[in-house]
């Protein structure tokens, strides 16, 4: 079997045994991350649930190199983590675009810091933007936008850049219900076009379900893997009412059945600290 | 039941006065108004003010010889404007006093930047500098002025080393404080996007400090003319500040007020040209809610 061959067969992301502990303020080290395990394979959609502060964040930042395991291996494509990555692109929970910048001016942002030129920026970007829906909003401000408007320049400024890996922070937890509905279909489409491998963090159980191929439910911190469930619903999915079918309902009261004692736990523990 | 919009076929008849263009006409009456109420109101406690201090100091209420009256100094400033001083031309000493407080305005913004975003951006370099800069901060900055005429002489540099410090510190701790609060969340955006340390540093950082910036040049404008001033205390041959000191000389309070009255538009003036350089560079930020008088 040649090097290459070995490469593409290898998953997007794969966690082994990792630990990560952090510094309390008064100066005592706790762990965060315990024996954790992931595999994402290429093209896959797992969605990542958990208690509150379980460590879900900084499972994602030691994938895109910004945070480094205490022990263990993070890989990416096959290779040990080294550095910020350029196939992986992050959506995140707080607003992140640049609000001195216009729509069109943060969406080629990924482009001009990698070097591309600036009319081929610029095409692509007018392209990104049509492709959310934003066509027409090109020189506005982010603070001219809605919240899900918003969220749909943060998808363009990632998805123009290519990723093969996409990370997302709850990234539509900040919308309301029904404008969350619509970026789940956004994001689900413009993913059926790039295929990238994608670990989805959120704490909304529904959420997780109506996306994912794959939920993990973690522990309380120290986070670990406490299951794994495949979502076998086939796509491409309807999401307006999936969550109101039998076997979606069916699928979530099971995955409940883990994450609430999780919950618990966390919030009790929360109480006691 | 009557003073409730009924629709009637299309057309809505609305009871008198609550129609949209009675209601947005009625509020532009208001602010029209309202803004009337707050020019004459501010006119009218300037009259009183001169004209109290002009009653007091002519009916020797007030010592006149060291309070002068707006009188003397309105004539004294229309003599400065139309004659000059025995040295030079009111627009000369300005030019100078301007001379000196924009080119030390100038260095101590583009250092106080450079030297706050480095400082911002690295942590060793600040932990071991703050206290250095903490000792240098602690001492008054007019107790300088006589040295730096000693090293730099009566002419333009004394001044402009002052003004240099007065405004250093101000724009260098502002630039450090806004690299310090710029957010996480977007900074991990751009270097996940692929920007370089120094693209972050560029595109990201100084464009987040920017308006903690532009609050410190709004201050420290004053603060340079300060320097300038108090310079040419110290020594000058030319400059508000000479005209000040010559007037103080001559006991000619009515002139010592008037080169402050010159100086106070000055900074107005500079003040109103800042705010709108902000405006138009903070164009992507949302308006204010209560954005009061321009
Ligand atoms: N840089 C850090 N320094 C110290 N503690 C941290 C740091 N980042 C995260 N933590 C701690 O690790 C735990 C997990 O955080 P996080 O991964 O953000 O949780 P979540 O699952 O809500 O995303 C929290 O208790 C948090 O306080
Ligand atoms: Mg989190």
């Amino acid at each position: 079997m040649s090097a290459a061959s070995f490469h593409d067969a290898s998953p997007a992301i794969e966690l082994i045994n990792v630990n990560r502990r952090f510094l309390s303020p008064d100066g005592k080290s706790f762990a965060t991350l315990n024996e954790f395990n992931l595999s994402v394979a290429r093209g896959e959609f797992v969605a990542l649930v958990g208690p509150t502060g379980c460590g879900k964040s900084t499972t994602l930042n030691l994938i895109t190199g910004l945070g480094k395991p205490s022990s263990g291996e993070v890989r990416v494509m096959g290779q040990a983590v080294n550095g910020i990555d350029p196939r992986i692109g992050f959506v995140f929970q707080a607003d992140a675009l640049f609000p001195w910048r216009t729509v069109i001016d943060n969406v080629v942002a990924g482009p001009l810091f990698r070097g591309r030129s600036k009319t081929d920026a610029y095409a692509a970007g007018r392209d990104w933007l049509k492709r959310v829906g934003l066509g027409k909003f090109e020189h506005h401000f982010p603070h001219q936008l809605s919240g899900g408007m918003r969220k749909r320049v943060a998808l363009a400024q990632t998805f123009i850049n290519g990723p093969e890996i996409l990370l997302m922070d709850e990234p539509f937890s900040a919308l309301d219900a029904q404008t969350r509905v619509l970026m789940h279909e956004e994001l689900l489409n413009l993913w059926s076009t790039t295929k990238a491998a994608v670990v989805f963090v959120t704490h909304d159980l529904e959420e997780a379900i109506a996306l994912a191929d794959k939920v993990y439910v973690l522990t309380a911190r120290p986070a670990t893997v406490k299951a794994i469930h495949t979502i076998d619903i086939p796509r491409p999915r309807i999401l307006a009412d999936i969550r109101y079918q039998s076997h979606f309902i069916e699928i979530s009261k099971r995955i409940w059945q883990d994450l609430r004692e999780e919950v618990q736990f966390g919030a009790d523990a929360t109480e006691a600290a | 039941m009557n003073n409730i919009a009924i629709g009637t076929g299309g057309s809505i008849l609305y009871a008198p006065g609550t129609s949209d263009a009675e209601i947005e006409a009625a509020a532009v009456a208001a602010a029209i108004r309202h803004n009337r109420l707050v020019i004459i109101w501010r006119l009218t406690i300037l009259a009183l003010l001169l004209g109290t201090w002009e009653v007091f100091a002519r009916t020797g209420i007030i010592d006149s010889f060291f309070y002068s009256y707006p009188s003397a100094i309105a004539a004294r400033l229309y003599e400065l404007i139309t004659e000059g001083t025995d040295e030079a031309s009111l627009w000369y000493h300005l030019y100078i006093t301007m001379e000196e407080a924009l080119i030390g305005f100038l260095f101590g913004s583009v250092f106080g930047v450079l030297f706050g975003v480095a400082l911002g951006r690295n942590k060793m370099a600040s932990d071991v500098l703050s206290v250095y800069i903490k000792v240098l901060n602690a001492i008054p900055r007019v107790v300088l002025a006589p040295i730096f005429i000693l090293l730099f002489g009566f002419g333009l540099w004394s001044k402009v080393a002052l003004s240099f410090v007065m405004v250093f510190f101000v724009v260098f701790s502002n630039a450090f404080q806004g690299v310090r609060e710029a957010d996480r969340a977007m900074i991990a955006n751009a270097q996940i996007l692929g920007a370089s340390k120094w693209a972050l540093t560029r595109d990201v950082i100084i464009p987040s400090a920017m308006s903690w910036i532009f609050a410190s040049l709004h201050i420290s404008f004053g603060f340079a003319i300060v320097g300038a001033i108090v310079g040419e205390f110290i020594g000058s041959r030319y400059g508000i500040g000479f005209i000040i000191q010559t007037a103080r000389g001559v006991h000619d309070t009515a002139e010592m007020y008037a080169a402050i009255v010159i100086i106070v538009i000055v900074v107005l003036g500079a003040e109103w040209i800042m705010t709108r350089i902000e405006e138009r560079l903070a164009r992507w930020r949302p308006p204010a809610l209560n954005d009061s008088n321009g």
